[in-house]
């Protein structure tokens, strides 16, 4: 039984504080920002409002929650995220797997293919003109598709397929297994920790991204990711139709109201994360550059 | 292990019994290489607009190639480009945020991962990982908006504080040199929680003999840092940060586009925001695939010299 002495106990506590110090730091700007959706507005415009909400209220969340305008971005993204993972998943699967095979010819050569894609890109105005060409310009499925196979995470998981034993594969190729049957029997049952992280990853790139629909989509409001709406709003972009909404003409609501969109389009996230730990560290460390 | 002749594909010849077993792989193939094509291949034909003269609703081969006049000079756009005293800003702040996201963001995940490895309370340290990797997974559009209302001049909390303990407020979003300040704090507060993940999973992969044998020794607590973890995790840190100088001429749109304001276009404007709003908005497309294609050009010199060096020191590059 090892024994600390005194200065090793002192600095495990250095340690735990210095942690301590770190987690406040990455929660206060949430918590700040929560305290004054929470908070009553004469309390905003007088500036009281840091990590507690003053004058508690719900008002903002009731405004949010019954705009009809923010209760459609939600569902539209919530819908976009569910489409755009399992697509991705399946486009990655459908990649990753034939190329664990060294028996495919040609699987140099569409190596190269992939990986060119990963180094060279054409373009923000290439890809602008692509898409006109395509007729996804103010399109919803320009949200989808080009973005739907992700090599990195391709590359995940093609690391975690070679990690399944090749015997098992094997013994099924013998028996006269198909490659079908051998992915949809042994790969795919084995594989659920990688497909619940690149899951993750694509749904938190989908629900947080707002660029493509930025770029590709400007009349078509309805199609508005919540992110964008929330960009528009957060930046006044649209300033007429803004200040015609109910209660951002009043300087204080208008503060809280901010922040509960906030917290409206990010609270989901929040509540998955931590479940799926586990899981998203081990993608990190298998997307890893040393294997 | 001798394995069985029958099934290895390597001795097989491309014919019809090599296609009756292999065609599946093919098929499931298809879907993923036709997207690469279309949405990563199929845009590059456009490159060549950076040397003609962009017409709208025009055949590509009917346009004209870049003229000055009617001379033709194929390279008109970049020395446009070049002479562009917007385009040059932009070149600069993405090349100086870039820099200043490594000198700032690279060793803070390395420090907080030896930090977290000196907890000895598995609760507590699994506490603090979960709290740590949460900005991870905040958009832009919000970390932007946290910003905005946790350093704002008057009403921000840490304003709040500073003018309490009777400083000057800090112009964090507002003055130039305080917003680049703001801009790589934010790229810190986002992702050195989540970057120290490879880290972690890089110290536990060290022979823990190594840190007996030490206290056998008598080193304390530093020394064994310095003398075993830091050396374990080497060779991570070495490829990543490798790999991370190759990303220097790179940069994603959404960070700068959220995070910017009409005070601080100066400093803010990168070559991505640069292209939206002169190429997407302002429609000067030949002049802005110009500036994309130089982007690309750089940034893949950069990328296939960090994979060269990679490998050159015996790591695997991210090929």
């Amino acid at each position: 039984m090892k024994v600390k002495s005194i200065q090793a106990k002192i600095g495990d506590w250095v340690f735990v504080l210095i942690c301590v110090i770190i987690s406040i730091i990455c929660v206060v700007p949430m918590v700040n920002l929560a305290a004054k959706s929470l908070s009553g507005t004469e309390f905003l415009i007088r500036h009281e409002v840091y990590l507690w909400p003053k004058g508690f209220n719900l008002e903002a969340y009731q405004t949010v929650l019954s705009d009809a305008k923010y209760q459609r971005a939600f569902i539209w993204t919530a819908v976009l995220t569910l489409i755009c993972t399992l697509l991705s998943l399946t486009m990655t699967a459908l990649c990753a797997y034939p190329l664990i095979y060294p028996g495919l010819k040609g699987r140099g050569v569409i190596n190269i293919f992939i990986t060119i894609t990963m180094f060279f890109n054409a373009g923000t105005i290439p890809n602008y003109l692509l898409m006109n060409d395509l007729k996804l310009l103010e399109n919803p499925l320009v949200l989808i598709i080009p973005s739907c196979l992700s090599i990195y995470n391709m590359i995940i998981m093609r690391s975690f397929f070679y990690g399944i034993p090749d015997s098992l594969r094997e013994s099924a190729e013998i028996d006269g297994a198909s490659f079908v049957q051998i992915l949809v029997k042994i790969y795919l049952p084995l594989s659920k920790p990688v497909f619940a992280s690149l899951a993750l990853f694509y749904a938190v790139g989908r629900w947080n991204g707002y660029g493509d629909a930025l770029m590709y989509i400007k009349t078509n409001k309805q199609y508005y990711p919540l992110q964008l709406l929330l960009y528009n709003i957060l930046n006044n972009t649209n300033a007429v139709e803004v200040a015609a909404q109910e209660g951002f003409n009043q300087p204080g609501l208008k503060d809280s109201l901010k922040c509960a969109t906030v917290m409206f389009a990010t609270v989901p996230i929040l509540l998955i994360y931590p479940w799926l730990q586990r899981y998203f560290i081990a993608g990190v460390t298998m997307g890893a550059v040393k294997e | 292990m001798a394995k069985e002749k029958t099934y290895k594909a390597p001795k097989k010849k491309f014919d019809k019994a090599y296609l009756k077993r292999y065609w599946q792989l093919y098929a499931l193939l298809f879907l993923p290489l036709l997207y690469l094509l279309i949405f990563k291949y199929l845009p590059m034909r456009y490159i060549i607009l950076a040397f003609k003269e962009y017409k709208l609703n025009t055949p590509l081969r009917d346009m004209p190639w870049a003229n000055v006049r009617g001379q033709t000079d194929a390279l008109k756009y970049f020395k446009q480009a070049f002479g562009n005293i917007d385009f040059k800003r932009a070149l600069w702040n993405t090349l100086k945020l870039n820099a200043l996201d490594l000198i700032m963001g690279f060793p803070a995940p390395i420090i907080f991962a030896l930090i977290l490895n000196e907890l000895c309370f598995k609760k507590f340290k699994k506490v603090v990982q979960t709290i740590a990797y949460m900005p991870h997974f905040l958009s832009w559009v919000i970390i932007a908006s946290l910003c905005t209302q946790l350093l704002a001049p008057t009403d921000g909390l840490i304003n709040a504080l500073v003018t309490h303990m009777g400083g000057e407020s800090i112009p964090f979003l507002d003055d130039p040199s305080h917003w680049v300040g703001t801009y790589v704090g934010a790229g810190v507060w986002q992702s050195f929680g989540w970057g120290s993940i490879i880290y972690l999973a890089s110290i536990a992969g060290i022979n823990t003999e190594l840190y007996e044998a030490a206290s056998v020794d008598g080193a304390g607590r530093f020394r064994k840092m310095w003398h075993i973890t830091l050396p374990g995790i080497k060779p991570t840190i070495v490829v990543l940060l490798i790999m991370n100088l190759g990303y220097i001429m790179g940069g994603g749109f959404e960070r700068p586009w959220a995070m910017r304001n009409n005070l601080v276009i100066e400093v803010a404007d990168v070559i991505a925001t640069y292209v939206y709003k002169v190429g997407i908005q302002g429609l000067k497309i030949s002049l802005t695939t110009a500036v994309g294609l130089f982007q690309s050009v750089v940034g893949l010199f950069f990328l296939l010299a960090a994979n060269t060096i990679s490998r050159k020191l015996g790591e695997r590059g991210i090929w």
